[in-house]
């Protein structure tokens, strides 16, 4: 890779614009890294789904086959599947190399917000605007869901697994973290409509963005706040929030255009990220580099924390 | 007999293996190495082998290698140590177990089954009949596997002295035997013993009869022609010649008296023979005929001519019986009678069965019977047409017929059928009576249960109610039930056939309503008899039970749409209260960012079992087969949810006070209030910039102001909304479980303002309602606002799309204008919208920033209120906006108007 071992000096944050890609498809409604980080996807609203590469930039391939616009996508561990979740309450589970669907999930009445793979991408939970969390097996051929957790009172915003656990977030303003291996549900009131859950990297905390404009950081096992991040706006549209590879700092979008980062100790705000005028949509931290990808309008941004020598990073900024 | 193909053969055993030619001969295992082991390869050892013995255990002993190890008593209190009985079977091991063990415990042919106990007559007659079948001998491996358990019928015949090998039948005299016709001796079948004993045949010993063999009628399958007998293996055996005569009709007889042990008659020579053998090559005999010749004088010439002296009487039972049908033979096995049985003195005569007389064509098995025609009623009508009328089937009296039976009619109304003037004098026993005397009857029989006896000021709940008698208290369940009722909820007419009676149902439920417990009795016809009266008084009250008014029986399930918060306050299902307690105190946590105890809830949730095994985990509760919250899930708006009112209400009062007002935190000024009052500078300052942008907007927005309709709005949607709200929490609040009061107290006691200490006001009313007035006018405020909002946005929206269409790149505009559709139905924090939408509304910021962000922000209240609009408020409510709307614009369409009916709401929370 272009970029150097991490120091152990101040970790640095993702402050230059590496490249602009424009997706050509319609609104990008979620950017999404792949598991090793080399790749990104792109929801967008005309119905397509499409896979970039992350350090070239190009077009890999363009996945098909969703009746409205994309809201979500993932992909799986060893690369070789996606799904995505789309307004048409319908997930797709994708086959990356063919492009061809290899299952289309239905079963969710309102259109599905978001979608992830569990590690060994054995299951795929999704949540929907109808409330409901839906674990679905990949192995089985069967359509009907695993289980349906249906302890949301109103949309599933978010959802993230992490290795026997799960956290949703639903607009109802309650974090839900169901325990697989103790068999227990955690229901933490936040109050305010939750956009976007988050668990840190060393799966002790859990970050949740709201609609009041904050991101609270959370002990995972007492619910008490460890932090709260405000300044940036958040205040109708559902924004992604997320935390840095090493934990250090914890990102947010805003609706004024900026990417807000913080330190997650201090809380204070150490780097306001110019990404557009526009809302900045959705974002994703790379798994393990100091690399962030922003969606605005119809466009991704790959950001770094050193200008990219050899490429033509800025060649198509804004 | 030799089948051609391989396939029908059974084979047994183990086949050898193909002989190699040029592999050379194994060598055969010497002696010593000619081991016996058992089936897992161990040596078995053979003790006493005079005897035959057999090893068991170790060395024939109880131990094992390791010593022998008694077992250890184990008992415990918990755990009382189990008798142990010791069976035989605890004491062998597998070989005992085995083939040829001591208690074999393998499937085998148990005793029933084995040949070694059969019916001797079934054999014989199984192997007669063996003989007439196409392959000799087929049978005989049915024989093996036949069950010979003797019947009920042959124990009862043991009992009455019957042995086997006899025949069944009182007892007879031996015959002489009688010389056959044609001169030749034919013993006649079981002649072993009339050959022996016939020598000796005292007049006063009488025999058994002898044994019938059962004949065996089956279908002939062969194509061989009548009289074909294949290979008789016994003569083949004995090398017998063909038998001297044919009897047609009893083809077999010969060959039975064998089977019978028939006595042989000069040994004839060896060799096989039959109608299809020819003579073998040694044979000597030249003389012998090869094939089968046949002359007449084998066969009979007269038809019965010879008596069947023998004990045939499968085949000429008639004959037999006919002759011998005597009474009094058949007394002779009186005394072999079955102990408590007698024989009959007279023969049971058949009953003759009639068979049903034919039923005529025409018949219809339903009969009508034709209604009475009241002629006398018929007032001008000439007798020739009422005797028409008579015999018609009556269809002027239709409605006559309607009433239903005649036993429905009352007393008077037989009369009016009947033609009859009313009866003049008293009509019930009780008007013979002196006025006091009546009045002390009538009190008597309400204090016998009836009626409570003394007019008691009405109490009327359910739970006051003291259980009295039957009656008393279905009529006390219809007063509770129609008291304060509507009169216009009255539509059902029960009695709908019987004006009359109609009408004094609804005097007596119009009584109910009143309220008056004696109306039952003061509305019944005091003309009727005092049977009929009982009966309509049991009527009416099971009637007004039965259809008794909605409003009262679901007012316990349903509560009403209130218009204001006092009414809320006053009535209503008071089920919320302390689950929103819970909610408020969660929400007061939050504002005071104490998250942790107070903010989370932990449930037991057991996840499916293929999900656990998807994610490699054991699951955690391996014994359920439970899935999902332990908590019994409730639908949302479910009418069940309000079934339990009434318990819960009870169950789960004594450990915290009564809430405060019962808000729900969706309800915003509250909130707001709430917030405000509170000292947190942060929550202060939110709402203080809320303010500060509402009335920023109030400013920039028009002045047009609409009290009457805001007001109305306000009446028509706060219910809804706070109804969804409550039912909401009321089902939330199933599912947590309360904090102890200790808790709270800990937390709010510091905290120095009123309304988020829920321990401290307690039940105080007065403050409650003191404190929703102030509620109710800023909620006025709002609906103001939103009402200015709603106005700005439908100025604003046309411009937008316009702006759109006129965009220059088509895909964004396809894009953008997706995108508008979709936020028209979008709920929840909604995708920001695409580039050109952006744009459009950026070149406009400068005009109206504030506006715009206003019509696209939306939050959790609005989407609440949207949600809830949606499923609870039915289309009325969107009919009245869109009515609203249209006042300001005609042209926008119903989806422009949703939307902008969520903008309202959006600007109502903030």
């Amino acid at each position: 890779m272009s970029f150097p071992e991490p120091r152990p000096q101040a970790p640095q944050l993702p402050q230059h614009l590496l490249r602009s890609i424009d997706c050509q498809q319609g609104a990008v409604r979620a950017v999404r890294f792949n598991a090793d980080g080399n790749y990104l996807l792109s929801c967008g609203s005309d119905k397509s789904l499409k896979l970039w590469s992350v350090s070239r930039g190009t077009l890999l391939k363009t996945y098909s086959g969703h009746g409205y616009e994309v809201l979500d996508a993932d992909g799986s561990y060893d690369n070789s599947q996606l799904c995505s979740c789309s307004s048409d309450k319908t997930l797709i589970l994708w086959d990356v190399a063919t492009g061809q669907v290899t299952r289309k999930l239905r079963g969710h009445a309102g259109k599905v917000n978001c979608v992830q793979f569990n590690e060994e991408a054995s299951v795929i939970f999704s949540g929907s605007l109808d409330g409901s969390v839906r674990c679905w097996d990949t192995r089985s051929r069967r359509f009907e869901p695993i289980q349906i957790l249906d302890e949301a009172r109103d949309s599933v915003s978010s959802l993230k697994v992490a290795q026997h656990e799960l956290l949703t977030g639903c607009v109802d303003g309650r974090v839900r973290r169901y325990d697989l291996r103790m068999g227990q549900l955690h229901v933490d009131f936040i109050s305010s409509p939750i956009t976007c859950v988050c668990f840190s990297q060393d799966g002790q905390c859990t970050l949740s963005s709201s609609l009041d404009s904050t991101v609270r950081l959370l002990d995972k096992s007492t619910g008490e706040m460890l932090g709260e991040y405000t300044g940036h706006k958040m205040k109708g549209y559902k924004l992604d929030c997320c935390l840095s590879s090493k934990d250090t700092h914890v990102l947010s979008c805003s609706e004024d255009g900026h990417v807000y980062c913080w330190d997650l100790v201090e809380g204070s705000l150490t780097l306001k990220l110019p990404v557009g005028k526009a809302v900045v949509q959705s974002l994703s931290f790379h798994p393990t580099e100091t690399r962030l990808l922003t969606a605005m309008e119809g466009r991704v941004q790959v950001w770094g924390a050193e200008p990219e020598e050899e490429g033509d990073g800025d060649a198509m900024a804004m | 007999m030799a089948s051609d193909s391989e396939e029908d053969f059974v084979s047994y055993g183990v086949p050898l293996e193909p002989l190699e030619e040029d592999e050379p001969r194994k060598k055969p295992v010497p002696l010593h190495d000619q081991t016996v082991k058992d089936e897992k390869g161990r040596f078995q050892r053979f003790h006493g082998a005079f005897t035959g013995g057999f090893s068991a255990g170790y060395f024939n002993t109880v131990g094992t290698k390791e010593g022998w190890a008694p077992s250890t008593f184990v008992s415990s209190r918990e755990q009382k140590s189990e008798k142990q009985n010791a069976r035989p079977e605890d004491f062998m091991d597998e070989e005992d177990f085995g083939e040829h063990g001591i208690a074999p415990s393998q499937i085998s042919t148990s005793q029933e089954f084995t040949s070694s106990r059969r019916d001797k007559t079934r054999e014989t007659a199984r192997a007669v009949n063996a003989q007439s079948a196409l392959i000799p001998g087929d049978t005989t491996l049915k024989q093996l596997i036949a069950p010979t358990r003797s019947s009920v019928g042959v124990e009862l015949l043991r009992r009455m002295g019957w042995r086997e090998g006899q025949g069944v039948g009182p007892r007879v005299k031996r015959k002489p035997r009688r010389q056959l016709t044609d001169g030749s001796l034919l013993p006649p079948a079981g002649s072993e013993e009339s050959d022996d004993d016939d020598e000796f045949a005292p007049e006063n010993v009488t025999f058994a009869p002898k044994d019938v063999t059962p004949v065996d009628f089956r279908p002939r399958l062969g194509v061989q022609g009548l009289g074909y007998r294949g290979l008789d293996p016994g003569r083949a055996l004995q090398g017998r010649a063909a038998p001297d005569h044919i009897d047609l009709f009893r083809p077999q007889s010969e060959a039975r008296s064998r089977l019978f042990g028939g006595a042989e008659r000069g040994a004839r020579r060896g060799g096989v023979a039959g109608q299809a053998f020819g003579i073998g090559a040694l044979e000597d005999d030249d003389d012998e005929e090869v094939y089968h010749r046949d002359s007449m004088s084998r066969y009979d010439t007269v038809l019965g001519g010879e008596e069947p002296g023998d004990g045939l009487y499968g085949w000429t039972a008639p004959q037999q019986y006919t002759k011998k049908r005597d009474k009094s033979k058949d007394a002779a096995y009186l005394g072999k009678i079955l102990e408590g049985f007698t024989l009959a003195q007279k023969t049971q005569e058949l009953k003759t069965i009639f068979p049903p007389p034919s039923l005529p064509r025409d018949f219809r098995p339903v009969h009508r019977f034709r209604p009475a025609v009241d002629v006398s009623h018929l007032s001008g009508v000439s007798p020739a047409l009422a005797q028409a009328l008579r015999a018609s089937r009556g269809h002027m009296v239709t409605e006559e017929l309607q009433q239903g039976g005649r036993h429905q009619l009352d007393s008077g109304q037989r009369r009016a059928l009947l033609g009859e003037d009313a009866l003049q004098g008293p009509s019930s026993v009780l008007e013979l009576l002196k006025p006091e005397d009546r009045e002390r009857l009538l009190s008597l029989r309400a204090s016998a249960g009836v009626l409570p006896p003394n007019p008691t000021p009405p109490t009327f709940s359910h739970d006051a109610l003291r259980p009295p008698a039957a009656g008393g208290g279905l009529q006390q369940e219809a007063l509770t039930a129609w008291r304060g009722a509507q009169a216009s909820n009255q539509t059902f007419k029960p009695f709908d056939k019987n004006p009359s009676k109609q009408a004094r149902y609804e005097l007596y439920v119009n009584r109910l309503k009143q309220g008056d417990k004696d109306g039952l009795e003061q509305s019944l016809d005091p003309g009727m008899t005092e049977w009929e009266r009982s009966r309509e008084r049991d009527e009416f009250v099971r009637a007004s039970i039965l259809y008794r008014p909605s409003s009262s029986f679901l007012s316990s399930r349903f509560t009403r749409a209130k218009s204001g918060e006092e009414e809320e306050k006053e009535e209503g299902v008071e089920v919320s209260k302390d689950h929103e307690v819970v909610v408020d105190d969660q929400q007061a946590a939050v504002n005071m960012k104490m998250f942790g105890k107070l903010t989370r809830e932990t449930f037991e949730w057991h996840p499916d079992k293929l999900l656990c095994k998807r994610f490699n985990i054991p699951d955690p509760y391996p014994g359920s087969g439970f899935v999902g919250l332990h908590k019994v899930k409730r639908d949302k708006f479910s009418v069940f949810n309000f079934l339990t009112v009434t318990e819960s209400r009870d169950s789960a009062a004594p450990p915290k006070p009564p809430d405060l007002g019962r808000r729900s935190r969706w309800d915003v000024s509250q909130q707001k209030k709430e917030e405000q009052k509170q000292s947190d500078p942060l929550t202060e300052l939110l709402s203080a910039a809320r303010n500060q942008t509402e009335s920023r907007a109030d400013l920039t927005s028009g002045t047009e102001r609409r009290p009457a309709e805001t007001e109305a709005e306000r009446k028509s949607e706060d219910p809804d909304e706070k109804k969804a709200g409550g039912e909401e929490e009321e089902e939330e609040q199933e599912e947590e479980s309360r904090l102890p009061l200790d808790l709270f107290k800990a937390i709010f006691a510091s905290s120095s303002d009123e309304s988020s200490s829920s321990s401290e006001e307690e039940t105080n009313e007065e403050e409650q309602e003191g404190r929703e007035e102030p509620e109710v006018k800023a909620e006025t405020q709002l609906f103001n606002i939103s009402s200015f909002s709603s106005s700005i946005t439908s100025s604003i929206t046309p411009s937008i799309t316009s702006s759109i269409t006129s965009s220059t790149s088509s895909q964004q505009q396809h894009a953008s204008s997706q995108s508008v559709k979709q936020e028209e139905e979008e709920f929840g924090p909604k995708l920001p919208p695409p580039a050109a939408l952006v744009r459009g509304r950026a070149s406009r910021e400068e005009k109206g920033s504030q506006r715009s962000k206003d019509k696209k922000h939306k939050d959790k209240k609005q989407h609440k209120h949207k949600k809830e609009k949606k499923k609870k408020k039915g289309k009325k409510q969107k009919h009245k906006e869109k009515r609203k709307e249209d006042s300001d614009e005609d042209t926008v369409s119903t989806q422009e108007l949703l939307r902008r009916l969520k903008n309202v709401k959006s600007r109502e929370t903030w």
